[in-house]
Formats: C-alpha cells, sequence, structure tokens
C-alpha cells in the first residue's frame, strides 16, 4: 500500500455563525479518484478550497502530497493543479496564447511552456481550436482547455470543483473522457460533484459529505449496495390502483416504495435489476393494474442521502443547486 | 508525454525578486493584450477626455474666467491631466474585480508563483495605459492651444507628478477592487465625478464658497494640478492657504502617503482572501 496521497484531519471551517466544515476527514490513495459527493452548502468547496492552499482552516491539518496545507502552502502548490466551479481561462486569449501564459507562471521557461501547451491541446481535443479566442469556445472546450491549465506540471493531485456542472451530456462526457486520461498517468483526482452517476463512472471512492462532515466513504459498489442499489420506477395508469400497486411493489421487491400520487409513481430500492423488474410487471398484470411507464434506473443523490442522512438534502440548498445548474 | 521537472522554489532574495519581475511581465503582458484586443474599451477610454476637452474648453469655457488673468483652455488642460489620472483607477478596479469574480485571482493563488508578481503585473500594465492616454491627451491640449512654457526638463517633471499619483491610485484600486464586485466597479464613476471636480481641475477653489474651498485646496488632485500647472507655466492663480503655496511639496507627499497606506492594505486584503 503506497502512502496517501492526501490527507484531511478533523479540517473546521466557520463563516459567521455558519461552520462549513465541522470536523471533516478524508485519505486518498495515490493514484486514485475520489468523488466528493454533497448538495449545495454540503462544504464541498470549503473542502477544495482550504486542500488547495486558498483558504485556511480554523482548525484540524492537511497534507497533500506529503505537505502541509497551511505550514508548507509553497510546495503544495508545486504538486496541485485546481479546477474550479467556474473556469478560470482568460477570454480574450486564444488556448494556446492561455496555456503558454499559465505555463510561464509555473515557470517552466518559454520554450518547454510552449512545448507543453501543444501537448496539451492536442491531448484535450483542442488543437484545431487551438488559436481561436476562449470567448468563442463552447462550455465544454472551456471545461477542457481550464482542465489543461490545471494539468501543467503534470500534478500529483488534481482538484476538480464539480468539472460538469452546467455542462450539457455530450461535453460532460468530453470532461469525463478527460478526466480519465490524467488518471490513467497516474495523477490523484479529488473531485467534487452533485451526481451520483459522475461520481460513479470516475471515482474509485466516493465520500458523501453533508454539513460539513463525511457521512460515507467507500467504494462506489459498496455505497450502492448500502443505499438500496438500483431505483425501479412504475408510473400506472389510474391514479385509484397507486394503493394496491404500491402493495404489490413492496411484496416483491421487499422494499418500502415512495408514492407521488401527482404523478401515479411509485419508487422502489432494487438489488437484482432485471429479476426484479419482470417479477414485478409480472404481479402487477396478473393484479390487473395497468402500467403506463415503467425505469430503472441509479439512485440520485437526494436517494442516497435519504438513506444515509434520514433527511433529504435541505429544500434551500437544493433550490441554490438549480442557480448553479 | 514528456517528465516535467517542477521547477525549483526560488530560495534566495535575487531569486525570488527575479520570479516576481518575470511574473509580473507575463501578468502585465496579458493585460496589454486585452486592451489590443479590445479597442473598444481603450477607445471609450481615450473618447471621454476629449470629449470633457471640448465641453469645458468650448461650451462652459466661454463663460469661464480664470482666477488670476489667463486663457481657460490652458488652465483646463493640467486639469484634465489629473482627472484623467484619477479616472484611471475605474480601469484598476474593473480589471482586479473581473478576475476574483471569475476564478482568475484563485488560479494565480493556487500557483507556485510570486504573489507580488501579480499586483506588479497589475501595476505595470496600467502605468502603460495611463502614459498612452496622456500622450493622447498632451496631443489634444497642443491642437486646443495649450503649451508648457517653463523648458521640457518642468514639463518632464510635470508628467513624472502625474504618474506619481496614477502609481498610488493603484493600490487604492487593488484594494478596493479586493472588496468590491465588478458590477460595483463599473459604477465607480459615479463617486468619481465629485472627487475629480471638487478641486482645482475646472475652476479655482477660490472662486467656491469658503468651505468647499478648503475641501478642494486639500484634495490630493489639487496638489497635483497646481503643481503641474506650475510647472508647465500654465495659468491659475494659487489660493494663500498652505496647501496651495506648497502644492509641490504635497504633489509628492499625498501619493507617498497613499501608497505607504494603501499597499500595506493592499498586501493583507490578499492574504486575508485565505480567511
Amino acid at each position: 500500500m503506497t502512502s496517501p496521497a492526501l490527507v484531511a484531519e478533523g479540517l473546521r471551517k466557520r463563516f459567521g455563525a455558519n461552520a462549513a466544515l465541522d470536523g471533516f476527514d478524508l485519505t486518498v490513495r495515490e493514484g486514485t479518484v475520489c468523488g466528493l459527493l454533497g448538495p449545495n452548502g454540503a462544504g464541498k468547496t470549503t473542502a477544495v478550497r482550504i486542500l488547495s492552499t486558498l483558504l485556511r482552516p480554523d482548525g484540524g491539518r492537511a497534507l497533500v502530497g506529503g505537505f502541509d496545507v497551511v505550514g508548507q502552502s509553497a510546495q503544495v502548490r508545486h504538486h496541485i493543479g485546481l479546477t474550479g466551479q467556474y473556469a478560470a481561462v482568460d477570454e480574450i486569449l486564444t488556448g494556446r496564447e492561455n496555456l503558454e501564459m499559465w505555463g510561464r507562471l509555473y515557470h517552466l521557461g518559454k520554450a518547454t511552456a510552449r512545448r507543453r501547451a501543444d501537448e496539451l491541446l492536442e491531448r484535450f481535443g483542442l488543437t484545431e481550436a487551438a488559436d481561436r479566442r476562449v470567448k468563442h469556445y463552447s462550455g465544454g472546450m472551456r471545461r477542457r482547455l481550464d482542465l489543461a491549465a490545471g494539468f501543467i506540471l503534470a500534478p500529483r493531485v488534481l482538484f476538480l470543483d464539480e468539472p460538469t456542472t452546467g455542462l450539457d451530456p455530450r461535453n460532460r462526457t468530453e470532461v469525463w473522457r478527460a478526466v480519465r486520461s490524467l488518471v490513467a498517468q497516474g495523477t490523484t483526482v479529488l473531485l467534487t460533484t452533485q451526481y451520483l452517476e459522475e461520481a460513479d463512472q470516475l471515482a474509485h471512492q466516493i465520500a458523501v459529505i453533508d454539513r460539513g462532515r463525511v457521512i460515507a466513504d467507500d467504494s462506489p459498489e459498496r455505497l450502492k449496495s448500502l443505499v438500496g442499489g438500483d431505483q425501479l420506477d412504475l408510473v400506472v395508469a389510474d391514479a385509484g390502483a397507486l394503493g394496491a400497486a404500491a402493495g404489490i411493489v413492496a411484496r416483491v421487491t421487499g422494499a418500502e416504495p415512495e408514492t407521488d400520487a401527482d404523478v401515479r409513481r411509485i419508487t422502489a430500492p432494487v438489488r437484482d435489476r432485471m429479476e426484479a423488474l419482470t417479477a414485478t410487471l409480472r404481479a402487477l398484470r396478473e393484479a390487473g393494474v395497468t402500467v403506463e411507464d415503467v425505469a430503472l434506473r441509479r439512485p440520485t443523490m437526494d436517494e442516497v442521502f435519504l438513506n444515509l442522512t434520514g433527511h433529504r438534502a435541505a429544500a434551500q440548498d437544493r433550490d441554490e443547486q438549480e442557480v448553479a445548474a | 508525454m514528456t517528465v516535467l521537472l517542477a521547477p525549483q522554489m526560488p530560495r534566495t532574495l535575487p531569486q525570488r525578486v527575479g520570479w516576481a519581475l518575470a511574473d509580473g511581465w507575463i501578468v502585465a503582458r496579458r493585460a496589454l493584450v486585452h486592451w489590443v484586443r479590445n479597442p473598444t474599451v481603450v477607445a471609450y477610454q481615450l473618447v471621454w477626455p476629449i470629449m470633457m476637452v471640448v465641453m469645458f474648453g468650448y461650451v462652459f469655457g466661454s463663460a469661464m474666467t480664470v482666477a488670476g488673468g489667463g486663457n481657460y483652455r490652458e488652465f483646463l488642460m493640467p486639469g484634465m491631466f489629473g482627472q484623467t489620472m484619477m479616472f484611471g483607477i475605474a480601469t484598476t478596479l474593473m480589471a482586479v474585480t473581473t478576475d476574483a469574480s471569475r476564478g482568475v485571482t484563485d488560479r494565480f493563488r493556487s500557483m507556485p508563483m510570486s504573489s507580488s508578481g501579480v499586483v506588479l503585473g497589475r501595476a505595470i500594465a496600467d502605468m502603460v495605459n495611463s502614459c498612452g492616454e496622456l500622450a493622447i491627451l498632451v496631443a489634444c491640449g497642443l491642437a486646443v492651444g495649450w503649451r508648457w512654457h517653463e523648458g521640457p526638463g518642468n514639463a518632464l517633471a510635470a508628467v513624472g507628478l502625474l504618474l506619481l499619483l496614477r502609481f498610488a491610485l493603484i493600490w487604492v484600486g487593488i484594494w478596493l477592487g479586493l472588496l468590491i464586485t465588478p458590477e460595483a466597479a463599473a459604477a465607480a464613476w459615479a463617486p468619481l465625478f465629485p472627487l475629480t471636480m471638487v478641486a482645482n481641475t475646472f475652476v479655482s477653489p477660490s472662486q467656491m464658497p469658503g468651505w468647499l474651498a478648503v475641501v478642494a485646496e486639500w484634495n490630493p488632485l489639487s496638489a497635483t494640478v497646481a503643481a503641474i500647472r506650475d510647472l508647465f507655466g500654465n495659468p491659475g492663480m494659487p489660493g494663500d492657504s498652505w496647501a496651495s503655496e506648497n502644492a509641490v511639496l504635497l504633489a509628492v507627499l499625498w501619493p507617498l502617503a497613499l501608497v505607504a497606506v494603501f499597499l500595506p492594505l493592499s498586501v493583507r486584503r490578499y492574504r486575508r482572501l485565505a480567511r
């Protein structure tokens, strides 16, 4: 077992009366991806800002690449890359000029910075757009350029703060592909996200954060089984049959389903996807319940939350989430 | 894929200064490229003082009398130079607030670059910008009949005093810029107007009501403008207050005092971003 790339112990940070981090513990092994999953306001960004030396913690300590983020912040900065929630790239410069500028600011020297810019443009699929100004880039291209800028020094630890928030599915896939290629080089990644699917796609380890603390920290597989695997959604044709149908679903899946009368929907966690699906549909048909729609899907972050914490992500947080998206 | 060695961190003082200068130059060059590629912003910045010269020189100027006698446009131009230096603070504010709100400042802070390089770059860029503005405005002044009468040495000293004021205001701009949003920065004109007009820029304080005259005479801008009128040999009778009689001294002391206060405040504010 190699030494951890990142260790946080009991990090605390307050903003006025609000405790953004309240005993945050996390260990990420070298060369792995850790997904930090939680709603807005849970403390994800505060954690990333402390670990990337932008913010001082009020208490606790953290080592990144073996260096203390408070006492050895200069050394930490030599070993990290950061991609924030906003694509912090210069709109007026071209993609190539951006990377050359950041490379020079990393003190690579003119020729090396230029060569490095070429390599990164190629690797992030931006060669064709290299000499266009960034303000003409799509959202996905900006994020990829931002990622490339965070990767100039091939850092040991890369922080990605909600790298795909606000991107459409195609751009999201492009960013995921870019992240995977970085991980293949051995970079350790700490990624914050509001989407379980994103963490599931990229991470070896998922830490769920709620109110400034990590409340679950495990592999995606274990975490998903912890929260009850996939979800089965059923929409019945007749609102009057909802109660009876929910009873049948409960009997077949062995779980207590949730019902939403407004949209005539029944939702239940299932373990054996296909078996649960066919058995439920057969039982409903035998009972004479007409099913209008059916879907198997991964749990949303809300459902993970409900399962782990017994409370939903606060309504106010969800509003912010929508604004951010 | 090439393996990159992270550059050695600077250890000695000369190495650190070297890093700061190198970073400062790169940051400054970025700002200069912005201006070159956004000529409308620069054009607006330049049209503004020229418009003011026309408005005050010809529209109001016909009704103006210069205290102590003399051509109003010769009186006006030093005031315009001074006002333009003051308005330069809006350029600094806009750049600093935009970088902070877009995450660019955070990227700088997460990098192993010299933090003094960031502010140094801002200072270099803003000084280059101001030199350009002054050059255009001098040409504009020459076109409307303004001249320097005390030789090139004194004229250069006057330009030096103007740039000293602008340099001092960069630190006010950086400090303020780290406190406010780009939206607030866009409204900087509102307080800048009275600040630059309750001074000896357009009208001599001796022609103002008593209480206002005191404020105007002690305005740092008045010190610079009175001093450069003296150095250019332009009309404008200095008042008989201590501030008016020691304008050149104050034109040096005021900016130094601003730097002494706002440079440490800016550094402190930058560090406090980590709070």
